[in-house]
């Protein structure tokens, strides 16, 4: 049975505070950066610069909304919405405490998994759209890496799956109550971390923006909000990792204390902050090193993780 | 050829020159002051030290000048000894020691020889620490500025203006370290090539005044070729431009017309470009109302009435002009029709350019272009007044007549570039330069023999002299014998000479000389000699307007008269420079439209409804044929402002606009660019077939790319129009040239019509003219020389002319008045610059001495003269050149000689003045 | 093994630029502090007066000419009052298209064009990044105080005759037969 007006509440409360919490990180971020860089980072509009997203958004909002005459309009119009959409969908099956999830559906991680694959269809899109030369070749690029990077994304999470028994995100939780997975599941985490950041083309996987080469890759002739949808998408998306990472690996709310839901954003917020020092520390990769890095290292090794622990676990159920 | 080793490689060059000049052509970098390749070598400055060896095993060699070192077979030197290169740099250090510290203001600064070689030989760092010389400077006149303290003594100025043109008025002055290049006291500089002292000056000594006045930097001019519109022998120039002024005229070597040097008038009349009173807008006069103002009005609002008054007009005349381009009379042509053309010439000019175009045509002597006139060695110049007319002409026979006394240095085995010592060799001795005229002038002194006469008593000589060479020619009735042992003497030394030349010209509006060169001409080439004809004309297209054929001002005024036209286009001429005032008054009043396209404001413009303005020398493309019948190419400089437009545009729009719309456009109307206007105009008369051939067509790419106009340093493009706005146009687009108005394209090897300015790197003065010959003194690589258009025909028997004059014989009270051409004030366009405008004396009348005793008129006196309708004031000159009975009239620039010769009653105008006195 | 020296390496990199967290920033925050510009600092350029207190620019167009991207426009006029002494009649600088290369400076034999300490020059309007002469003469000396270009030249102005610059005889007596 579904309490609808609980559901309600939970979506919304859910859709304001990603929202909020995306638009927030493009301060953190910069701030984050800045930091760690000997910088200060944007520090005047606001306290602290904490009104720089407002500011930011203003500008966006303000901003000649141009649309290149050489653009297939329609596709164009729509792909920014894809990205936010499909992540913001994912939200749904995150189970954030106990009771504290918008559908608890038994294939979480396989709706989370299509989704991010839908999401990776605005990537593509866009860049054909635009029908110039930066954004196509930026869109290659993103297709040549999310068909890499989709594959072993499932199978380093199948360990996972196999420890736990279940495809619901809650029983995955639930299950890591006496030992999180990291310590059993080492080398998923390790691999669905790489391929999660190359989902979000994050630094160093942020090959198909590389600004270097790109100009700014499959969103290069993106202006105005429709740029600011594809910026926001990139926070979701980071905040969905981190979250996921969470929920996999590292006992979800389970933690000592304090309330669940803070265990949570407290573990969700420290793989944020990991994800953006990584970006504020290693370089770009080569795009061939960065394929054949994916196909020759890590499918291998997703695949023997998914043997050693799937042996396992016969081993000790049989 | 001789086989030269310079530092170990070996070059090929001419041996009649000397080392520097070898090395030179041969592209090596060898810095000189006192040498100059008109002028040969003194070897006075010590600058060309090179090293040479005896042979391939001599280690120590010996310094040698290279400029007085003969470039003999096996000849090994090395410019890169360190001696050598210690010498120059030591020398130059001499030089310099006394030089003030004024680059910064000083008009040379930037394309100055001693600049460039202080570069050349590293001489960076002042060493002397003692108080510099100095100079006064003095005033020379409108066109020179004197600085004295920059002198490194190299002696060219003197060389060039004494030795080589003739002047007396510049010389050194005091002695040891002290020495003084000037006039003996303030003045003005009174030789008519003075202004080649700013080019031969290495340094900045000698200055470009009217550059002054407006000065720019040579790497900030925007620069073309031009032909110089101001006399007939068509002088190749550079023109410099900068924020739509014109800021200097330099020479522009041609090694078949001007070579190294311009006249003044050439030099400094460009100004007229600059003039405030140019025509920059397309005027309207209400409807036959030729006496208000007229107004500017839109270009296609006036252009519109135009066409439909010429639609309405029941026939229109063209009246084209001498000083139009080919391709401008070839549009008016086209819009008119051949037989409502008319060429915008008198009577008298007609039948004279006929005349010569007849000789040139089918005669079998050929026209001499200026350089075969510097080669000649006999010279009969019969009835012209060269230094006013065709001064660098006379600069060419002032070179001439070293011809014959150089072969004794010849003999003697002296190299010709040897100049000190071919000078000893010469001394006093000149070869055979005659003079037939009516006025002495400096030149004269040059000359064996002069003959001051009448114009007819000229002819008379020419015609005796034909005689005495050869006995198929007319045979002249009633010589005294002064005039027959004058022709005799003339005659013989015509006879012994290689390549004689015969000069005539159309300044005195006498057709018998004219014909009694030709005869002259005629039976030297019988006689087995290479003789040459040179004809010298008013205007810088005369003999191409006399070519293209039509009929006569007389007549255009006629075809008004009877009404079968009441329509008249006047291209750039003033009629009443070419025709009775009064008859061209009853011509403007009897037409019902009159559309003038010119520059400028006078008395024709003031007679007409519609005024377009026409784009001068430097904002235009055009064919220009000069006095020898070749056609050469001047090329747009810069784009004017205004509605301004090439006349052939003017012309084109007019043809279409007129033109049956239903109908396919033909002719004028259907050029597009200057291509079309070219082949057009080659295609109107078979003579000018060849005019293709003149430069290259706009099509040229090299290497794919346009040409630039602008120097690589041209500065200033972001900054030059940004107070007007900050959005930098692109340059403006020229669709007639191989041409850009840019900075942009391919520098390197070009046809000569097509480079910009001379410049190599190095070599930021004119002496950079070097790195564009093989050979120095030789034609520029890939030369265009312009296209003669006439040549010769091989008859065996010449159609003499034989219509002698009579023997010229003074009348009571009537004085036979005879044009007098001044340098300065006689052509149109070059007396509105403010320089020339300053050298243009009084107008004057010279009389015989013996003539004004008669008159009782005394030197100085004013008196009055009517003529042509017009009453001028004049001063009485009294000269005993002036042949008695005649009377010299100065040329004024509102008066044409189209009326001149012609007889006046001097006492009524004397009258005339006693009454009003 | 290379695979946990590579290891190590990226997390030492982690461990790098975690610690900034704790280091203080190196920023200076600009309209409130002012950072301290060296007087050869290249920055707006002025044009300079002598001690005399006359223009020193002479309109020698050096700079116009050095100047790599074409931002300098001038053109030379006499002084009708001190005849001989050149100046410039307009003297423009495009500073939207200048790049501060300090090329002009260099260049300028009079010292007159310099580059001051001063980068301010943010416009709304890139017209009003075009200054003309009067925005650009400055009453001063600038950085060099004594140099006088009219002292050392060998031209005549209007209140110094030949001769009369620094280390120069009197001018030469050409009629003199002496040694």
């Amino acid at each position: 049975m579904i309490d609808w007006g609980r559901t309600c509440l939970i979506t919304v409360t859910m859709l304001g505070g990603l929202l909020t919490l995306a638009s927030l990180l493009i301060w953190v971020e910069r701030r984050l950066l800045g930091i760690w860089q000997e910088r200060c980072g944007p520090n005047r509009v606001g306290p602290g610069g904490i009104l720089q997203p407002l500011a930011d958004m203003i500008k966006m909002f303000t901003k000649e909304d141009w649309i290149p005459p050489f653009a297939d309009k329609v596709v164009f119009v729509l792909t920014p919405a894809i990205v936010v959409v499909t992540t913001l969908m994912t939200f749904a099956v995150v189970p954030i405490a106990p009771g504290f999830i918008v559908a608890d559906v038994n294939v979480g991680i396989l709706f989370f998994l299509a989704m991010s694959s839908l999401a990776a269809y605005s990537v593509i899109v866009g860049g054909w759209a635009s029908n110039s030369k930066f954004a196509f070749l930026g869109s290659l690029r993103a297709t040549a890496q999310l068909i890499s990077y989709e594959v072993f994304m499932g199978l380093s999470l199948m360990g996972t799956v196999a420890l736990a028994g279940s495809f619901s995100l809650t029983d995955i939780v639930e299950a890591q109550r006496g030992l999180w997975f990291i310590v059993p599941q080492f080398l998923g985490f390790i691999i669905f971390f790489i391929a999660g950041l190359a989902e979000t083309h994050r630094a160093p996987f942020d090959v198909p923006e590389a600004e270097a080469e790109l100009v700014a890759g499959y969103h290069a002739e993106y202006s105005g909000m429709k740029f600011g949808m594809f910026f926001v998408g990139e926070y979701l998306s980071i905040t969905l990792l981190s979250a996921m990472i969470v929920i996999l690996f590292f006992g979800g709310w389970h933690g000592p204390v304090l309330p669940p839901v803070l265990w949570f954003l407290l573990k969700t917020s420290v793989f944020i902050a990991l994800i953006i020092l990584i970006r504020g520390t290693w370089p770009r990769l080569r795009f061939d090193q960065f394929l054949s890095f994916s196909w020759k290292v890590l499918i291998p090794l997703a695949l023997i993780n998914l043997v050693v622990t799937g042996g396992i676990v016969l081993a000790r159920n049989g | 050829m001789a086989t030269i080793v310079v530092d170990n490689r070996s070059y090929s060059v001419d041996e009649r020159t000397n080392l520097l000049a070898a090395c030179l052509g041969a592209g090596l970098n060898l810095p000189y002051f006192c040498w100059h390749p008109a002028m040969g070598s003194v070897g006075a400055c010590r600058q060309c030290a090179v090293k040479q060896f005896k042979d391939e095993h001599d280690q120590r060699g010996r310094l040698v000048m290279a400029c007085m070192t003969p470039a003999s077979d096996g000849a090994r030197i090395s410019i890169d000894d360190p001696e050598a290169k210690a010498f120059r740099a030591s020398v130059v250090e001499w030089l310099m020691v006394n030089h003030p510290h004024d680059c910064p203001v000083c008009d040379e600064g930037g394309e100055c020889h001693l600049q460039d070689v202080t570069v050349m030989t590293g001489h960076a760092y002042r060493r002397y620490r003692f108080p510099k010389r100095t100079y006064h400077n003095q005033y020379l006149g409108p066109f020179i500025k004197h600085e004295m303290n920059r002198c490194i003594q190299c002696y060219r100025c003197v060389r060039f203006y004494r030795d080589y043109a003739g002047g007396r008025d510049l010389n050194v002055f005091g002695s040891h370290d002290a020495v003084y290049f000037g006039r003996e006291q303030d003045g003005t500089l009174e030789n008519e090539f003075s202004g080649n002292l700013v080019e031969v000056c290495p340094t900045g000594v000698f200055t470009d005044k009217t550059l002054f006045h407006h000065y720019t930097r040579k790497w900030d001019l925007q620069s073309a070729q031009s032909i110089c519109p101001h006399c007939s022998l068509g002088c190749n120039t550079t023109l410099g431009e900068r924020y739509g002024i014109v800021r200097r005229v330099v020479n522009r070597y041609n090694h078949q017309v001007n070579g190294y040097f311009l006249c003044d008038r050439g030099r400094f009349g460009y100004d007229y470009v600059n003039d405030d009173g140019r025509m920059r807008r397309a005027l309207l006069r209400p409807k036959h109302d030729r006496v208000s103002q007229a107004k500017p009005e839109g270009v296609s609002e006036v252009l519109a009435s135009a066409a439909d008054r010429l639609r309405r007009a029941r026939g229109i005349v063209g009246i084209g002009s001498p000083r139009a381009s080919l391709e401008a009379n070839v549009a008016l042509r086209s819009l008119v029709g051949p037989d409502r053309f008319f060429l915008g010439i008198g009577e008298r000019d007609h039948r004279l350019f006929s005349t010569i175009l007849t000789i040139l045509r089918t005669g079998p002597v050929p026209s001499a272009s200026l350089r075969e006139a510097e080669d000649s060695d006999a010279v009969l110049v019969l009835g012209e007044d060269l230094l006013n007319s065709a001064p660098r002409l006379a600069l060419a026979l002032l070179q001439s007549v070293r011809q014959q006394p150089m072969k004794r240095a010849d003999e003697l085995k002296i190299p010709r570039w040897d100049d000190a010592a071919v000078r000893n060799v010469v001394q006093g001795r000149r070869g055979p330069l005659f003079l037939a005229g009516y006025r002495r002038t400096w030149f004269h002194d040059y000359a064996t023999e002069n003959y001051f006469a009448a114009p007819d008593d000229i002819a008379r000589l020419g015609f005796s002299v034909a005689q005495s060479i050869g006995t198929d020619s007319p045979s002249v009735p009633n010589l005294s014998k002064d005039v027959r042992d004058r022709a005799h003497r003339i005659a013989e030394a015509l006879i012994r000479a290689e390549r004689p030349l015969i000069v005539a010209g159309t300044v005195s509006g006498s057709q018998a000389t004219i014909e009694a060169a030709a005869n002259v001409a005629w039976a030297l080439h019988l006689a087995g000699k290479h003789p040459r004809l040179s004809f010298v004309l008013p205007d810088c297209n005369s003999l191409g307007l006399a070519q293209l054929g039509g009929g006569i001002l007389e007549d255009a005024f006629q075809s008004v008269r009877h009404r079968k036209a009441d329509g008249v286009i006047v291209l750039e001429n003033d009629l009443y420079r070419h025709a009775d005032s009064a008859k061209a008054d009853a011509f403007f009043d009897a037409a019902q439209t009159v559309i003038v396209i010119d520059s400028f404001d006078h008395r024709t413009t003031a007679r007409a409804d519609i005024l377009l303005p026409a784009a001068t020398f430097p904002e235009s493309d055009g064919t220009l044929v000069n006095h020898e019948g070749r056609a050469q190419r001047f090329y747009q400089v810069f784009v004017p402002e205004g509605d301004i437009t090439e006349s052939w545009r003017w012309l084109r729009d007019l043809a279409r606009m007129t033109s049956d719309p239903a109908e396919k456009l033909s002719g004028a109307a259907a050029w597009q660019t200057f291509d079309d206007a070219v082949s057009g105009t080659a295609e109107a008369v078979p003579e000018f077939a060849k005019i293709r051939a003149v430069a290259p067509p706009a099509g040229l790419r090299l290497i794919g790319q346009k040409i630039p106009r602008q120097p690589e340093r041209y500065s200033g493009r972001t900054a030059m129009i940004s107070h007007l706005t900050v959005h930098e146009p692109r340059p403006p687009h020229d669709p007639d040239t191989a041409l850009a108005f840019s900075m942009e394209g391919h520098r390197g090897r070009m046809p000569s019509p097509l480079i910009p300015q001379f410049w190599a790197p190095g070599w930021n003065s004119n002496q950079a003219l070097n790195k564009y010959q093989d050979e120095i003194g030789g034609p520029l690589r890939e030369e265009m020389p312009g296209v003669r258009l006439i040549e010769p025909v091989a008859t065996k028997a010449p159609l003499w002319f034989t219509r002698i004059p009579l023997p010229f014989r003074p009348a009571y009270r009537r004085w036979l008045l005879l044009p007098l051409t001044a340098l300065f004030g006689s052509e149109e366009l070059s007396n509105r610059s403010p320089a020339i405008a300053e050298r243009i004396s009084e107008p004057f009348i010279s009389l015989h001495p013996s003539d004004a005793t008669r008159l009782r008129l005394e030197e100085g006196t004013a008196i009055e003269l009517a003529l042509q309708g017009t009453t001028c004031r004049l001063a009485v000159r009294l000269e005993s050149s002036t042949p008695p009975g005649t009377a010299g009239l100065s040329l004024m620039h509102e008066m044409g000689f189209a009326q001149l010769p012609t007889w006046v009653d001097l006492t009524e105008s004397i009258k005339a003045e006693r009454r009003v006195a | 093994m290379i695979v946990f020296a590579y290891t190590r390496d990226l997390l030492l990199g982690l461990w790098i630029v975690f610690k900034r967290t704790f280091t203080k920033p190196v920023t200076v925050q600009y309209p409130e502090e002012r950072p301290y510009l060296p007087p050869r600092w290249r920055g707006r350029i002025v044009l300079t007066r002598d001690p005399d207190g006359e223009e020193r620019c002479v309109a020698c167009h050096l700079c116009a000419a050095v100047c790599p991207v074409d931002c300098i426009a001038l053109q030379a006029a006499e002084d009708p009052t001190s005849y001989d002494r050149r100046y410039p009649e307009f003297f423009r600088i495009n500073f939207s298209r200048c790049i501060y290369c300090g090329y002009c400076e260099e260049a300028c034999p009079t010292y007159a064009i310099q580059l001051v300490p001063d980068f301010e020059q943010s416009e709304y309007a890139r017209r009003n990044m075009v200054y003309e002469k009067e925005d650009l003469l400055i009453s001063g000396t600038g950085k060099y105080p004594d140099y006088n270009f009219y002292r050392v030249a060998g031209v005549k102005i209007r209140d110094k005759d030949k001769g009369g610059a620094e280390n120069e005889r009197p001018p030469v007596d050409v009629k003199s037969l002496m040694p």
